[in-house]
């Protein structure tokens, strides 16, 4: 038999057969591995490096939240949300605060409602920031991380003086907030704001012009809008794809319609303009943060709660904009102290769908990348 | 006894003069150096990356955590010698052996010095290029002996990529071989006539037919990062990727076996770029600062820098906190200090000091270069396996074959020139 004749016999029994007829090697990848972010384990299909498919397992990190919910009283379940995406405590500890006072029909006063903006637009930026230098580990380069987490420090710093605790900060009650500012929290951050907005630039001149770095990002990871729709992907992906989605702007929460600010968006939809994205929302970010504490009224930080608190029966889904993408709390109430049920949609697991049609008939070192651009946090992919 | 000693009057290496002790002395002294080198470089770069990523290093193990490397290797050795259950035993031993030896083996014909050398071949060059690209079998070896797909992968890249770019290398050192033969008319491939050929054409190759040479260098400054593994072009062992490579299921001896012979290869090519680019064992400017004077003052360079290591070591020692905890610390740098002034009184000795300057001079370059790896590791992200090879095959191979054909005309047209001239 001729290598032709060899060849088409292939075709004929499995018409998508490898490269010179060879085995598909299959490799797995995780749950430890240095960059699944966390324990993701990936098992990929290989035809050499090419990918020819994937499949995500998850769970190895699954501490069943939810479930937990249903045994803790309204108050009680609030720190847990805080272990969903540990990078971003504080959007986490938002959303369900602002599911359970929408249910209460608390009215949260203006001045809480500021701090909370602050403290959550605080922790988008220690978020981009820590996905800034994963990311660019993951594809080679060592020194960004360093970096990125000096800077982040700083705002670690400013929650650990506002509430104790600087990763899983409880920072939130439902009604408003626990603490007030302390003293000399205004002109802190804005020393923050002045000294974070040319470390962003740093960034991007370390980064941006760097020939490997784009060589690796563009193309890579390409999703369509149309695909992004259908795998109602949201947050920096789908902006990168040319969708000016921000629930912020679109369905503002925590007075956000009192700030000015733009929604940067992309439009090669690929790892480079996720990148571009991102960065440019710190940016604005920081932008928000001044006008919220130029704008810090003063008055009451709690609206009037009672101790125990028990909902009308009913059931209220709220989302906010994490630093990930959309983070909704769909709760049920059957009025006693307890939630009957309270379902978390995580953006990470939500755009980690994705993966698979991202990384088909890439490279090895694209899925890395890929799952890096995702930004995925494996705390709230498995809850 | 009297051709041991009578080796010493002699101007010839120890292999050319064909005495066997010397030759012992000799490759102990260059395994030793070597070793010694990798030590440092192992502290050295922890050190180099560390601020140039904001943060220390090691500082605890001794002063500036100079001892790390020490505590590091004895680590390595007191742990289990694990061998995977499927592992193809025979090859899996046999793997990391294999490339040391060929890592080492490349240094009989490097030239620290006119005579300083274990043996002079006539095909140096040659021998060091076919040595080094050796050592591919060896990571092949381990990987798919590990019988494990991480390692298979890594050891399949790295195979790839040591071969597609010790194209571009050998067509980058034929460009130099053809320009040693400028002033004599007889080009050379031994390692010492590159150099020599060097001090007679009055300039370092990699300035010679400017910029034709410093092209060449080039080719073969980027080709030996990628030959050697190492950042940017460390796919085999691509961390977040293929987590070690072909590496990931070696450990404690075995592993440090591998890390010795990558530090020893990356020496290695550096050594062949310091001799045919960048002048080998020769001084700054020596045709240019010519005579007994300047000769005198160069070959006091060594010693005075290692004084200066010492004046900077007492210097930060008065600086230390007068405390008890940073005692022994305190202790360590000052002995450290005394230590670098003594040897850098040895080395101004008479006697001492015209001898050792040119392996001064050589180890300097390297270490130049050795310093480069460093940076380029901080500062780059990793290439993709595609790109990697674009570079290779596309980029690198065919400059470097445009460079071995300018350089020849460049050549015939000089010779041309002064034939005519004559």
């Amino acid at each position: 038999m001729s290598d032709k004749q060899f060849y088409e016999s292939l075709d004929e029994v499995e018409p998508g057969h490898t490269f010179l007829g060879s085995n598909e090697l299959v490799l797995n990848m995780g749950p430890q591995h240095p960059s699944t972010h966390g324990v993701l384990r990936v098992i990929l299909k290989l035809d050499g490096e090419k990918v020819n498919g994937l499949e995500c397992v998850l769970g190895y990190l699954h501490r069943g939240i939810e479930k937990v919910a249903e045994s803790r009283t309204w108050t009680q379940f609030a720190p847990f949300v805080d272990r969903l995406d540990y990078t971003a405590a504080v959007s986490n500890s938002l959303g369900y605060c602002l599911a359970v006072e929408k249910m209460l029909g608390v009215e949260v006063p203006k001045r809480a409602q500021y701090l909370r903006v602050i403290l959550t637009e605080l922790c988008r930026l220690a978020s981009h920031q820590i996905w800034l230098g994963t990311h660019l580990l993951d594809i080679g380069a060592v020194t960004p991380l360093f970096y990125t987490f000096r800077d982040r420090e700083y705002i670690l710093n400013i929650f650990e003086k506002y509430c104790g605790a600087r990763l899983t900060n409880h920072a939130f009650r439902i009604g408003g907030c626990r603490w007030d500012a302390y003293e000399g929290f205004s002109k802190e951050i804005l020393h923050l704001c002045d000294d974070l907005l040319p470390k962003i630039d740093e960034y991007r001149e370390l980064i941006t012009g760097n020939r490997i770095w784009l060589q690796r990002t563009k193309n890579v990871g390409y999703i369509s809008v149309e695909d992004c729709r259908s795998y109602s992907i949201t947050g920096p992906v789908l902006r990168a794809s040319g969708v000016c989605w921000d629930v912020r702007k679109a369905q503002p929460y925590s007075s956000y319609e009192d700030f000015e600010f733009d929604i940067p968006t992309g439009t090669a939809s690929d790892t480079f303009d996720r990148y571009v994205v991102r960065v440019e929302e710190m940016r604005q970010s920081i932008r928000i943060i001044r006008q919220a504490v130029e704008g810090l009224a003063e008055g009451p930080i709690i609206a009037k709660v009672p101790k125990v608190i028990k909902p009308p029966v009913g059931e209220v889904y709220v989302s906010i904009e994490a630093p990930k993408g959309e983070l909704g709390y769909f709760i049920v109430s059957d009025g006693s102290a307890q939630p009957y049920r309270v379902r978390v949609r995580p953006p990470s697991f939500i755009n980690l769908q994705a993966l698979e049609k991202m990384s088909k008939g890439s490279l090895v070192a694209d899925v890395v990348a890929i799952i890096g651009t995702l930004d995925i946090v494996l705390g709230e992919v498995d809850r | 006894m009297k051709n041991i000693l009578g080796y010493l009057h002699s101007n010839l290496t120890p292999g050319e003069a064909g005495s066997l002790f010397w030759v012992t002395v000799y490759v102990l002294l260059v395994f030793a150096g070597v070793a010694t080198i990798v030590m440092f470089m192992n502290w050295f770069e922890r050190k180099a990356m560390a601020h140039m990523q904001v943060r220390l290093g090691p500082m605890r193990v001794g002063p500036h955590g100079l001892l790390q490397p020490v505590a590091d290797a004895l680590k390595l050795l007191l742990k289990e010698d694990l061998m995977p259950a499927n592992a193809d035993k025979l090859v899996f031993w046999f793997a990391p052996v294999t490339v040391v030896m060929t890592a080492f083996c490349g240094f009989i014909v490097v030239p620290f010095g006119p005579t300083h050398a274990i043996t002079d071949m006539n095909i140096g060059v040659l021998f060091m290029l076919g040595v080094s690209s050796l050592s591919v079998l060896g990571v092949i070896m381990g990987g798919w002996a590990s019988n494990s797909n991480y390692p298979l992968m890594g050891s399949l890249r790295s195979g790839a990529q040591m071969v597609s770019y010790e194209v571009a290398m050998a067509m980058a050192v034929v460009s130099a071989v053809m320009m040693s033969s400028m002033a004599t008319g007889t080009g050379t491939l031994s390692m010492i006539g590159i150099v020599r050929a060097q001090m007679q054409q009055h300039v370092w190759f990699a300035f010679s037919f400017f910029p034709v040479g410093l092209i060449a260098f080039a080719v073969f400054a980027i080709a030996m990062v990628a030959e050697t593994n190492r950042a940017p072009f460390d796919l085999p062992e691509a961390e977040s990727e293929l987590v070690a490579g072909f590496l990931t299921e070696y450990s404690g001896f075995r592993w440090s076996l591998f890390f010795l012979a990558e530090y020893a290869a990356m020496i290695a090519v550096s050594s062949i770029a310091t001799t045919l680019w960048l002048g080998g064992w020769l001084r700054p400017f020596p045709n240019l600062l010519a005579g007994k004077n300047w000769d005198l003052a160069f070959s006091l360079v060594p010693g005075l820098s290692f004084m200066v290591a010492a004046g900077l070591c007492f210097f930060f020692y008065t600086r230390m906190p007068k405390i008890r905890a940073m005692r022994a610390n305190a202790i360590g740098q000052a002995g450290l200090g005394c230590f670098l002034f003594a040897l850098g009184v040895v080395l101004m000795l008479p006697g001492v000091h015209e001898r050792i300057q040119d392996i001064y001079w050589f180890t300097l370059k390297v270490l130049g270069f050795m310093y480069l790896y460093i940076w380029y590791r901080a500062t780059f992200p990793r290439y993709r396996f595609d790109q990697l090879m674009k570079i290779g095959w596309k980029v690198l191979l065919p400059i470097s074959i445009g460079v071995v054909i300018l350089t020849a005309l460049i050549g015939v047209r000089q010779e041309l020139f002064a034939l005519v001239w004559r």
